[in-house]
This record gives structure tokens, sequence and C-alpha cells, in this order.
């Protein structure tokens, strides 16, 4: 009975975690206009953008190839198999067991993968130079994802996202070591970079000479704009939950009674505030860089990861 | 089965015979040596396999007329699973070359294609089923022999030979490494076989000697850097099923070799060797894959990921030995369980993609990525089947690549369980380099992918492209369904391996009869179910489908009817001169990774026509090889003095030397 | 940083109703009929390109204008977006001259449906000071069919919503 529970559980988990993306989304944006003095758009309004969206046509240009209508889908489907190996709100989802976090990364890369492709696909000049972009900013940052990954695999003698995060809630004093310390660092730095916030890349801009995600779908119109546009707010959403759940996983739900279920939503609602919160004060108070001082930015979070990595093997392992 | 595996070798060698008999009847010629050919592979598959499944060892000799010098063949699991690499190979070989040979068939003779094909595949048969060092040695020469008569196939151009003479140079020079390494062992055994050579015991720095010796033999023919200068030079001069054999096969048989000497050949392992083995594969997969990001030759590009790959089955070489030798023998299995595995999938991928190559040239006759563009729509399936090499390549989920990697990962994570600290922090930076590898060959393959296919033609010659015959295209789609197929039920292969380290390092991995979750640890929860998630993206994408396509809506129009430009900003009409280049899409990398290339960038202005001219070169073959043939060429030189020409001389040196021996004597 | 904290929380949140506008209570009852017609016709989310066809840049800063604190469109739903593609409205602004009627040609039929165009300024709605020579092709609708205009050299930002405004009631 308990096995089939979880199952559901797990199931309306991943259902609810692609339907709040859009909310964060739209949180932090509203939490920046405050900041900015003025009052902005909605929460709800990413929901408003994406239901006008899939209303409107969409066109194709006359030389696109199968990639380019089938790379929407392929995206928003790993998108959200990746929302589904989270543990949002039980820390041990079953699926979990189907993709560990070096599949995380691998699925990642298969979506950004396509992306790029569909971005060469139409020959014009912003396509390739958005894939081009992302394609080196985020193969700077994949070694030192993978390094984070490792000192929290190393500590919890496991890959698997559930293992781990169960691993940390019962042996909270681990949070404090230097290593998983040096290691949130370089996870924030990384995590900048892959969703594309300041100071890697500025969402909200126009100029199509600084994009480096936006280049890439600016031929994209419709329903295969709103696809994307949602995957990229469930990306934003999985790298604030895998933050806050790897490293601050307090009040995660390790059984499926009703009230430790209810401490965990709250638990979330509160981490997920917070974190909104503090990225919407260092949006407002740093710049974009250059893109060619980015990579400079993403060596220093592969230094951190390394010093994670190092602090956790010398240190810390008897 | 020993009669079979007999059977086989001598189909493939009367594969070429049958090539010289027929040779004024071409087109018959062609049939039945392929088809022999197709046949052996077969076998050689069913015979790799039931080997593998059974775990049976057989031996046979055949002796000669020389005394000492008899040929010992054995079939193990080791040399059954590269056999049955290779046979996989050759099948898809079978159905490629035919319709691939039309377009030489015209203007010069095959018959020497096709016996050199034959006594190549032959002699890697041999290789693998050779026992002793002269059988070994024989065959070796064999294969490097009938591989170089292939590279220098087209001869006519002068760049392909000194290609090929470069490759039979490091060929040779490779061989003789061997024999060397060779003449240690057989100094310490009774016996040349290599059972004997196996118990014999070796005294440490001796067997640091035959192992450094080894190691540059079997590295320069596997194409380890700073050895594999002759592979982007031989590689894109060979005809496309030859560059696909020598890619996906050949460097396989180098791996093979060095696996038989280290494990099987010198008994005690050695930590140091494991660590040396795994910094030359973690900058070889990494060098390998920057040079290949700068190169614009489709085919070189392949060449240097061949590098790159054989960097990563030496990781996981490196994992096994450094695991093993401080007494880890299950780690040990994993590591050398990713090593097989991703030989495996790099001959499957690697194959495919060289066969995709020689699809495009013989369709535009171009290799340059700057003069393709646009050719999915002109060779849809040709597009399809290299996007799938294209997405094996770079390790993505669900395919194969990502199988072996996952298990790279698995072990290098076990990082903890040694005592040594130095050891314990340079497998997790092994992995971290191993990561920016792969996500860099993501990358390529982006770039390659869209300047092949992608965007608009930029030259004449595409818009005649189509796709080719119906049997290239099924020997690519075999191979793509071979990689999907290994990509998603990896338990199977895995159990299938698993014999392998069971007679090498004496345990295998823990195997369960759950053929649905790939867990290679057992006490450990790490689990990866490839066919679920292919399931689950199947699934979930088919609903995604449906909810959002199939709706009825006031403005979504069938997409496909007006004739939509693309948006570039309104500026006028938007040709392919509009698109990014191949070279521009790596500039980036190029600006971030300066060092790596010796680069010479020009750009000189001719009455207002700008010529802009980038020219990326290897540091070795620079630095290197270069100042290596500069020395040997003027002590080469100085030593031709004693060559004069004149016979009254001669006669003096003879007898000055019979003089000589005569002191010695008495 | 904590100097610019600090004077972000002293000068809180400044968007308002005008007071120095004559019509500042019909700007109020205007603001939320302009939310409630993109909420009928646009479901909440209208997007906005602005495409510059000749225009002396006069139009451009007060369209910049409706993006700052003071005016702050987004709270209405709208924003804008760089690409054609992406756009329910193009706002043309200038007199289009010969060098962007192509350019605007092909950004109009770049744009998905259900789209509108407006042509801003007097220099969009009739060619204004230039008009129609040798250098400019005149008003927008000499180019491309337009929904409606807003007159004004420039127009301020209120005048601005409201023909938005005017543009959704008549849809």
């Amino acid at each position: 009975m308990v096995g089939y529970m979880i199952w559901v559980f797990a199931l309306l988990q991943t259902i609810l975690f692609v339907a709040a993306a859009p909310l964060l989304s739209g949180l932090v944006k509203w939490l920046k206009c405050r900041l900015q003095n003025r009052r902005g758009s909605s929460i709800l309004q990413p929901y408003r953008s994406l239901k006008k969206l899939f209303k409107k046509e969409t066109i194709v240009a006359n030389n696109a190839s199968f990639i380019f209508h089938f790379t929407p889908y392929l995206i928003f489907t790993i998108t959200i198999l990746i929302s589904a190996t989270i543990p949002l709100i039980i820390a041990n989802s079953p699926f979990t067991y189907i993709a560990d976090i070096i599949v995380l990364i691998g699925l990642f890369a298969l979506a950004r993968f396509f992306l790029a492709l569909s971005g060469l696909d139409i020959g014009t000049a912003f396509g390739g130079m958005g894939s081009s972009r992302e394609m080196m900013l985020s193969s700077l940052a994949e070694p030192a994802l993978l390094l984070a990954f490792f000192t929290l695999a190393m500590n919890a003698e496991s890959t698997n996202l559930s293992t781990i995060i169960q691993h940390f809630i019962t042996t909270k004093h681990l949070l404090f070591s230097p290593s998983l310390i040096f290691t949130a660092l370089g996870f924030v730095i990384i995590a900048v970079a892959e969703t594309g916030r300041i100071p890697i890349d500025n969402p909200d801009t126009h100029l199509e000479l600084t994009m480096i995600h936006e280049a890439m779908i600016l031929e994209y119109s419709g329903h295969h704009l709103a696809l994307i546009e949602w995957a990229s707010q469930i990306k934003f959403m999985i790298y604030c939950v895998l933050f806050v759940d790897l490293f601050f996983p307090f009040g995660l739900a390790t059984s499926l009674t009703l009230n430790v279920i209810g401490i965990s939503c709250l638990a979330l609602l509160a981490k997920l505030f917070f974190l909104s919160f503090t990225l919407s004060i260092a949006e407002i108070n740093l710049a974009k860089i250059r893109l060619f001082r980015a990579p400079y930015l993403l060596s220093f979070a592969f230094l951190l990861c390394l010093l994670g990595v190092l602090n956790h093997i010398i240190l810390e392992v008897r | 089965m020993l009669l079979l595996t007999q059977i086989t070798v001598l189909i493939t060698i009367f594969a070429g015979i049958i090539a010289l008999l027929l040779q004024h009847w071409h087109r018959l010629a062609k049939f039945f040596s392929f088809a022999l050919l197709g046949l052996s592979s077969c076998l050689t598959i069913f015979i790799g396999s039931k080997t593998l499944i059974t775990q049976q060892t057989l031996t046979w000799q055949m002796v000669t007329a020389f005394p000492g010098l008899n040929w010992q063949f054995t079939l193990d699991p080791l040399a059954a699973f590269f056999l049955a690499i290779v046979g996989l190979i050759v099948l898809a070989i079978t159905f490629y070359g035919p319709a691939y040979l039309r377009g030489y068939e015209k203007k010069r003779s095959i018959t020497n294609m096709l016996l050199c094909t034959a006594l190549f595949v032959a002699a890697m048969y041999l290789v693998l089923l050779a026992s002793n060092v002269f059988s070994f040695l024989f065959a070796w020469e064999l294969m490097s022999l009938s591989s170089y008569f292939l590279v220098i196939y087209l001869h006519e151009n002068s760049v392909n030979r000194k290609a090929a003479f470069v490759y039979l140079l490091m060929a040779h020079a490779s061989g003789l490494f061997i024999l060397a390494s060779f003449g240690i062992l057989a100094k310490f055994s009774t016996n040349l076989d290599f059972i004997s050579i196996h118990l014999a015991h070796l005294p440490t720095l001796w067997a640091h000697c035959a192992f450094i010796l080894a190691l540059i033999g079997f590295g320069m023919k596997a194409g380890i850097i700073p050895l594999h200068v002759w592979l982007p030079r031989a590689h894109p001069v060979a005809p496309s099923h030859i560059s696909a054999l020598m890619s996906g096969v050949m460097l396989k048989i180098a791996i093979y070799g060095l696996l038989r000497f280290v494990f099987s050949l010198l008994g005690t392992l050695y930590w140091q060797w494991g660590v040396t083995i795994l910094i030359i594969g973690t900058v070889s997969a990494l060098l390998g894959v920057l040079y290949a990001l700068m190169q614009h030759d489709l085919k070189k590009l392949l060449a240097y990921h061949s590098i790159e790959n054989i960097g990563i089955i030496f990781i996981g070489i490196g994992l096994a030995i450094i695991f093993m030798s401080t007494n880890h023998p299950v780690l040990a299995a994993l590591g050398l369980v990713a090593a097989l595995y991703h030989c495996l999938n790099h001959a499957l991928f690697k194959s495919l993609l060289f066969l995709g190559a020689g699809v495009i040239q013989h369709q535009i006759h171009e290799q340059d990525l700057e003069k393709m563009g646009g050719l999915i729509h002109k060779m849809p399936h040709t597009a399809l089947f290299f996007l799938i090499g294209c997405i094996s390549i770079s390790a993505l989920p669900p395919f194969n690549g990502f199988v072996s990697e996952w298990l790279t990962y698995q072990t290098t994570l076990q990082a903890p369980m040694l005592s040594s600290g130095i050891l314990r922090t340079l497998l997790p930076i092994s992995a971290a380099l191993l990561a920016l590898t792969s996500a860099l060959a993501a990358t390529c393959f982006v770039k390659a992918y869209g300047a092949i296919f992608l965007g608009r033609p930029k030259t004449r010659q595409v818009r005649h492209a189509k796709d080719p015959t119906f049997s290239m295209v099924a020997a690519m789609g075999f191979l793509s369904l071979m990689c999907l197929v290994f990509g998603i039920f990896p338990v199977f292969t895995i159990n299938l391996i698993n014999s392998i380290p069971q007679q090498l390092l004496g345990t295998g991995l823990i195997t369960t009869k759950n053929w649905l979750w790939l867990m290679p640890l057992t006490g450990n929860t790490t689990t990866y179910a490839p066919l679920l998630l292919c399931f689950g993206v199947l699934t979930i994408g088919g609903v995604v489908f449906w909810l959002v396509s199939c709706r009825p809506s006031n403005y979504a129009k069938k997409i496909k009817d007006a004739g939509y430009i693309p948006w570039g900003c309104g500026f006028g009409k938007i040709g392919a001169t509009t698109q990014y280049t191949a070279s521009a899409f790596a500039m980036p990398i190029r600006r971030v990774f300066k060092g790596v290339w010796a680069v010479t960038e020009t750009l000189t202005k001719d009455n207002g026509n700008f010529e802009y001219n980038l020219i990326t070169e290897d540091w070795s073959w620079r630095y290197f090889y270069e100042k290596l043939e500069k020395y040997l060429t003027f002590i080469a030189r100085k030593i031709a003095y004693i060559q004069s020409g004149n016979v009254r001389i001669y006669l003096a040196y003879m007898f000055f030397t019979l003089l000589l021996l005569l002191w010695l004597v008495i | 940083m904590l100097k610019t904290l600090t004077k972000i929380f002293k000068v809180g949140i400044v968007t308002e109703p005008l007071f120095s506008d004559k019509t500042s209570t019909e700007f109020e009852k205007t603001g939320s009929i302009c939310k409630k017609l993109i909420a009928t016709k646009f479901s909440g989310s209208f997007a906005i390109r602005q495409i510059d066809a000749g225009s002396c840049n006069g139009c451009e800063l007060e369209i910049h204008a409706l993006n700052n604190p003071f005016y702050s469109i987004e709270r209405f739903g709208i924003h804008f977006v760089a690409s054609p593609r992406h756009a329910d409205l193009l706002l043309v602004t200038g007199p289009v001259s010969r060098h962007m009627q192509a350019a605007l040609i092909t950004a109009y039929e770049a744009t998905p449906n259900p789209k509108l165009v407006i042509a801003v300024g007097d220099c969009g709605a009739c060619g204004g000071e230039f008009g129609c020579s040798y250098a400019s092709c005149g008003a927008v609708s000499n180019v491309i069919p337009v929904n409606g205009i807003i007159s004004g050299c420039p127009p301020t930002p209120t005048e601005l919503l409201r023909g938005i405004i005017n543009i959704l009631t008549k849809k």
C-alpha cells in the first residue's frame, strides 16, 4: 500500500513542480520590480503569458527542418523528466532511482544540445551566436557542476538524489563542514550560469548581441515558444530546488504522514521565498559581465568546487 | 567451436584471394568478396558472444618448419569480446562497401582494395586470437602493412602519400617498441607463448621497462597524445569505410594489445602504471577534443575525436589498474567494464560517423565544413543517423556513449576507498576533466552537425546531394540501432562483458537478473534505468504533443503553408553568408583555451578584398616531430658519408671487417 | 550595496497616478480598463515590439519612459520584446525612410497573428515634418496596414497608453 502511494505522490509532486515553475519566475520578477521602486506585473503574469502564447499562431520559417519542429517538445519533456527526479516535498521519491545526478547532468546536456542545434537550424546569425555562446559557457560550467555533485555523492556514498538528501537530513552537522560550504558557493555560481541570470546573462535584454539564451529562441513563436519558455522556467525552479534541497534539507518529508508533508510544504515555500529575495537583491546590485569574463567566473566556480572535493577527501574521509 | 573459428579466419583470407582471382570481373569480385566478409563477420559475432556467455577458453596450435616458431591461437573471453566488436563493424561495412566502391570502380581497379581489406580484417582476427609472441607480431605486421596499402589507395595526391608514409613509419615504430617489450618478457620466461610468460616472474625494474615500452608501442598505435600525429593525417585520406575500420576497430586492437600485455602477461600490477595511464588518458581526451574543435575538415575532426575517446578508454584502464594494485578487485572490475564498454560504444558510433562522412563526401565531393550546409533537406535519412551518431559520441542519454561515461564516473566516485591521498585527489580531478571533455565534444558536434546539415547551403554542389542507396543507409541504420540498443539495455551487455574481468582480475561485477535497472555496485543505491527513461520521454512527449498540437485554436493555422522567411532583424535577403560558420562557432572556445593550439591568424587586405586565414596546428608536430625529423635527417646525412659509391672503398670496408672479426674470434 | 538598499527602502514605491495630469482620474479608470481589455483579448499578457523606421528618437524616449518606475506599464501586463515573432503589437515610429521600408515589411510579416500595428507620433501618423519624399515613405499606413495612430510630437506616455487602449477597444 505504501509502495503504491509513494508513486502516486511522486507523480503529483511532478505535476506540482511543473505547475508552480512559472510562479517562481513571477515571484522573482515581482520582487525585482518592488526593489526597483515600482509596481510591476503580478506574480501570476507568467501564466498569462503562456496562455496567450498557446493561443497565438505558430510561424515556422520555410527552411526549418524536423529539428526545429521537434526541439520544443523534446526540451519540455526532458525538463519535466528531470523535475520528476527532484525531491520537492518528499525526500524519498522513487523516480530518483531511474535517473541519478549524473544522468541529470546528461539530460540537461541533451536539452541544451537540441536547443543549440535548433538555433543553428534556420541559418541566421543570431541563432548561431546564441548556440555558440551557450555551448561555450555550459562546457565550462559542467566540470564544476560534476565536482560539486561528486562532493555530495562521496559524502553520501551514492549518486542517488534521495539517498544524498536523506543522508544530510540524518547527519545535520555535515552541512556546516567546509567542503559543503565551498560546494554551495560554487553551486550558486554554476546555477546562475546555467539558468542565464545576471551576471552571466540578462534575461530581460533586448539587445541581440548581449543575448545568450534568448538569441537561440528568437525564431520561435506561438506554442513552440510557450513550451520553451515554460521549460526554462522549470529549469530555473529545478536549480533553486536543488540548491535548497541539497544544502538546506531541513523539513523535507521522510514519511508520508499528513503533518510531515504539511511542514515540508511550508518549509519549501519559506526557503524558496528567501532564495528569490536573495536572488532579486543580487540581480539589482550586479551588472551583466562581458562574455569573455564569464569564463573567469566559471573557473572560479570550478576552483571552489575543487576545494570542496579536496576538503572532503583530505579532511573528512578517514 | 574451434573449427568454426578456423573456418572464419580462412573465409576472410579467401575473401581476399577471390578478389585476386576474379580481378577482371570486378562486380563479381566485389560481390563475392564482401559476401564472404559479411559471412565471416556474422560468424565472428556468433563466436564472440557464445564465448562470452559460456566463458570457455580454446587453444590450438599449428607447427611450422622453423623450430620454436609455431603458431598458437587462443580464444578466450577477452579476445572474443573484441572479435565481436570487429564482427559488428565489418558487418556494417559489408553493406556499405559495395555501393561506396561503385564511385571508384570507373577510374581505378578495386582488386587491391578488396584484397587488402580482407587481409586487414583477417590480420585483426589473428592478432586477437594469437597467443604466442611470433603469431602476435606476425599478425600485427600484417595488419599494419595491409592498412598502409588501404590508406594509400588514392595515391595520386601527394598529401595522401605523405600521410600514408607517416602512418607506415609510426606503425613500424610502434611495432618495434612492442617487439622490444616482448623481448624483455621473453628473456625471463621459458617459452614464447603467453601462458608461460604469464607464469614467469619479472624483477620490478624490468617490469617497469617492459610496461613503458609496451605503453609507447600500443599507445602509438592507439593514438594517445603525443604519439597521435599519424591519426589526423591517415584517417582523412583513406576511403571512408577503411577509415571506419581503422578508427573504429584497429585502435581497439591496440587497446586489446595493451590489456593483454598489462593484465595477462605482466603478472603483478603497480599503481604507478595506473596513474600514468590515467594521466595520459585524461590529457589525450582533453587535448583531442580541443584539437577537434578547431578542425574544419570533417574527417580530421572525427580522427581527433578518436584520440579523445581512446583517452577515455585509457582513463577506464588506468582506474582498473589503480584499484587492482591497491586490492580492490571489484572496483577494478568496474573500471575495466567501463573501459571495455566504451571500446564497444566508440567502435559503433565512430564507424557510424565515418560512414556518414563517406556518404557526404560521395554526394558533394567536399570534406570542408565551411562548404556544406542545409544537407538535412537533401538527405534526411543520413542526417537522422548522423544525428544519432553525434548524440552518442557526445555522451547524452539514452544512447550508448552515456552508459560507459556513467560507469567511468561511478568508478572515480569510489576514490575515497583508496588510502593514498594523492590518488584520492587525482581521480575526481580526472573525472572533472572528463566532464569538460564530454561537454566540449557536445559543442564540437553541435558545430559539425550545424555546419553540415543545418542552415543554408554554402556552395553550389550541395544542391545536387541526395540520400544514397538503400544499402549504405541500411548500414548506418544498423549501427544507429546498435547504439540505441546498447544504450537502453546496458545490464545485458555488462553481463556479457563481465566474464572478462573474471578472467583477467579474478572477480567480476556482481550481476543481477534485473534487466531494467543498471546497478553496478551492490550495497549502493546508485541505479540508472535507461529503458524507463526512454519510456518516460516517449510518454510525456506524446502527451505534451497531443495536448498542445492537436487542440483546435483560433489562430493556430497549419504551420507549413506560408513561405515565411526567417527573422534576421530585417536585413535584406538572407543568404548563406549571414549564418554562423563552423570556425565562428568555435571562436569563443578558441579564445578561452588560447594556449592549446599553435594558431596563425592573418588578415590581408588586397584592393578592398579582405583575406582572412586561420591555421591551427598541433604543438607536438611543430615542436617535437619536425625537430626530431630534422635531427634524424642530420644524423642520417652524416652517416651517409660511408656510402661513397666507390667499389674500392666498399672492398676496403669488407677487408677491415674481416680482420676485425678474425681478431675477435681468435 | 548597503547604500543602494537604504535608498530603495527610503524612496518606496513611486508608481502612482499622475497628479499633474488634468485627467488623472480618467487615467486611473483607463488604466484599469486597459488591464481588463488585455485580460479578455490577449489572455492578460501583451507583447510590444517597437520598430524605429527612421524616427528622430523623440518618440522612442517617450516609449522608453513607459517602462520607468513612474508609468510602469508592466502592471497592466504589457511588456516589450526583442523579436517580432514574440510580439502582439508593432509600435512603429518615424516616417518610414526608404532604407527601412523593406525591413518594416519583413518585420510585419514575421509577426504571428493576431497582431496589431500602431503608428506613433505625427511622423508615423501622416509623415509629420518629412512627408512623402525621395527619402521617406510618409505615413506608416503607406507601407503596412495600420490599426491605429497616436498623434503627438512626441506623444506623452499617457497619450501612448490611451492610444493602446483605443486600439484594444476598437478591436
